[in-house]
């Protein structure tokens, strides 16, 4: 693999996680359990979408290095199937109640902005400058999931329950954050990606306190999901795709 | 039916040096949440640099019944504001 | 309009004489456009009528989330997406606003918002309509929110402080809510004959309740003369209505869409459009909770809200341990 072509489909990665996670936010938009709630939780929903259209558009013209020609952000978003999305199993697990919304987005948030604040030292100046305004984000998102698992965490005996649940239910899906292919290792090597299994004890060290402040048990590392960034996806996105492409799929020639 | 979250005034400082001003108010468990539901509520549009919040039950507001006392003898004060000083047209600076 | 038929729990207008002194000095200080501030002495129905008021606004506002909310998963481009996420995260805040607005009334916003899941509070009736394609996003903001900032916009003067401060706000912020439907409109209308026909279809089936949001003729409103001379409405159903087609009939032939309306044609004399009656009789249905989606829009948010019941519990839980803890500590 040239090295453009592993930085695409690391683009992709990235890109592909913010928008499907944007995505299953914005099932939530009206339906919060709070109407601070619902604003706040559409402010991450919008920008992580923001980010997803930053990396596409870098992935674009990185394809265009390639090929000659480069996809836009839409065309990358609505014109591809499952197979061909990069993003993690973790981020397009359904949203469930709110306890596995926020165990959800709090491993990716805590896993995304170590991702980042590395990134942001990438020997690639696109890569670098997007990284750092993204790391700002997620630094807010990382703090307001983690407060709302210490919340719900230690607040009721039910509340504790369910988060509880919630965050052994995903658990296995934290593995793939820190797997490597060699793709992403020549990357890395090149100092244009992060080698995501340095991440692993910063994260294993985040996530650790906080889950202790919210008196929660840390799940055992069991067995790993994987697949979701070579295109082997849960059932779930095919459906999330199904919804979201409709129109662009229905009405091809069509401009909105 | 679960107790109300509290109810916060939200004071935001925008970027131009001003003092803090009311934004308006929101609820919020604790003075932690106030401040985070705060950014997102009242700042979406770049409004603000800082936040303050109160609880509304702490805000101790004049009474309009003291309207009158409180309010009426600045009126005849007027020398406090410069334009009771009218300046010669030719002097300038000042 | 968002807040439509408001009930005053007065039959008829008093005059002056009728007053008792505490009133007549009130109505005096409104005339002289002195704002009413939360804890000055106020006439009860004065009160009331603005709980009543604000808070069918403020419920507008969070129902009317739900039917946009509908096309957030289906917008059509990412730029879209983003669009529509942040203009429906604006409406919870304006409704978010305004229960702030009800609560210096002295009352709690769980409970405005028992009331709207008990069915004892209304909410504009526009929102039982539902959204069917795409082009309705944009003729909800070309209409819907067209409609709704020319009531809004008066209500920046009306005579109650923090509901024109509310206002303020919502005004400056839904700026940008009617353009970005006329957006969507205009690349409907101008693209493939398939959009441009979801574009008519949408324009077909908002144009009248569109109308209906201003609320029923004056001749018919008993409480509008009072809320007029409080200020808390300050122009007249059908004054707006007019100036709503007034405005709107031109942006249609823009788009090249047609009106779904016969009787519509410019008087040159009046200088305004004329324009055909409108079907009162659905109004009243759909306010007495048989439109297409009354029941779905209430059922959707006493779930939300029940289903959030246990995190806002935890939340207060929680916040009680660390303010424990701290005492502890101190």
């Amino acid at each position: 693999m040239t090295s453009d072509a592993a930085l695409l489909d690391y683009l992709l990665r990235l890109a592909d996680n913010g928008l499907v996670l944007a995505q299953r936010l914005g099932e939530w938009v009206g339906k919060g359990p709070v109407i601070e709630e619902d604003i706040a939780s559409t402010n991450v929903g919008l920008d992580l979408l923001g980010q997803a259209r930053l990396w596409y558009a870098y992935a674009g013209e990185v394809e265009a290095r390639i090929k000659g020609t480069g996809r836009d952000e839409d065309v990358f978003a609505f014109r591809r199937d499952a197979h061909e999305f990069r993003n993690l199993l973790l981020v397009e697990q359904p949203n469930g109640h709110y306890g596995d919304t926020i165990a959800r987005g709090f491993l990716f948030d805590q896993w995304h902005v170590l991702l980042l604040r590395a990134l942001a030292g990438s020997t690639d100046d696109r890569v670098a400058a997007i990284a750092a305004k993204a790391a700002k984000e997620a630094t807010y998102h990382a703090e307001r999931s983690a407060d709302w698992v210490v919340r719900l965490g230690d607040g009721t005996g039910l509340s504790h329950e369910r988060m509880q649940q919630a965050i052994d239910g995903l658990w296995m899906y934290t593995g793939e954050m820190f797997a490597v292919d060699a793709g992403e290792e020549a990357l890395a090597a090149a100092g244009i990606a992060a080698d995501a299994r340095a991440l692993k004890d910063p994260w294993d060290a985040a996530v650790g306190a906080v889950l202790a402040e919210a008196t929660l048990e840390r799940p055992a590392d069991g067995w790993m999901q994987s697949g979701g960034r070579t295109g082997r996806h849960s059932e779930h996105l095919g459906h999330l795709l199904a919804t979201m492409q409709f129109l662009p799929r229905a009405y091809p020639d069509a401009k909105w | 039916m679960s107790k109300e979250w509290p109810l916060w005034e939200v004071f935001i400082r925008s970027q131009h040096g001003l003092a803090h001003k009311h934004a308006g108010s929101l609820h919020a468990a604790d003075a932690e949440m106030a401040i985070r539901n705060a950014r997102d509520v009242y700042t979406r549009r770049n409004e603000g640099v800082s936040i303050w919040v109160v609880r509304s039950s702490d805000v101790v507001a004049s009474s309009p019944g003291d309207r009158e006392a409180l309010f009426d003898p600045a009126q005849s004060k007027v020398y406090r504001h410069p334009t009771f000083f009218p300046m010669p047209p030719e002097v300038k600076n000042i | 309009m968002y807040a439509q038929m408001v009930d005053t729990g007065l039959r008829k207008l008093r005059d002056a004489a009728e007053l008792s002194p505490e009133e007549r000095a009130f109505q005096a200080r409104i005339d002289a456009d002195v704002k009413v501030e939360p804890k000055d002495w106020m006439p009860e129905a004065y009160r009331r009528t603005l709980v009543r008021q604000i808070q069918q606004h403020a419920h507008s506002e969070i129902v009317g989330m739900l039917p946009e909310g509908n096309w957030v998963t289906r917008a059509p481009s990412l730029k879209r997406k983003a669009i529509l996420m942040a203009k429906i995260q604006d409406e919870g805040g304006h409704g978010l606003y305004l229960y702030s607005a009800a609560e210096t009334l002295g009352v709690s916003r769980d409970d405005l918002i028992a009331d709207l899941h008990a069915g004892k509070v209304k909410y504009s009736s526009i929102f039982n309509y539902p959204t069917l394609n795409w082009a309705d996003i944009g003729a909800i903001g070309w209409l819907v929110d067209g409609a709704a900032i020319m009531n809004q916009i008066p209500l920046c003067r009306c005579s109650y402080g923090p509901y024109a401060r509310a206002m303020v706000r919502i005004c400056k912020e839904e700026s940008f809510h009617q353009r970005q439907g006329f957006d969507i409109m205009i690349a409907m209308a101008q693209g493939t004959a398939e959009q441009k026909a979801m574009a008519q279809d949408a324009l077909d089936r908002w144009w009248w309740p569109s109308l209906m949001m201003f609320g029923p003729p004056d001749a018919d409103s008993v409480h509008s003369a009072q809320s007029m001379q409080w200020k808390v409405k300050l122009l007249s159903n059908d004054e707006l209505r007019q100036r709503f087609v007034d405005q709107t009939v031109p942006q249609a032939e823009y788009l090249g869409l047609a009106v779904p309306d016969a009787d519509l044609k410019w008087n040159a004399e009046r200088g305004h459009y004329d324009f055909g009656a409108i079907d009162w009789s659905e109004f009243h249905a759909v306010l007495k909770g048989n439109g297409p989606c009354n029941r779905d829009r209430l059922r959707t948010r006493v779930k939300a809200w029940e289903d959030g019941e246990w995190v806002r519990e935890a939340a207060v839980a929680h916040a009680d341990k660390r303010a424990a803890r701290a005492a502890r500590a101190a």
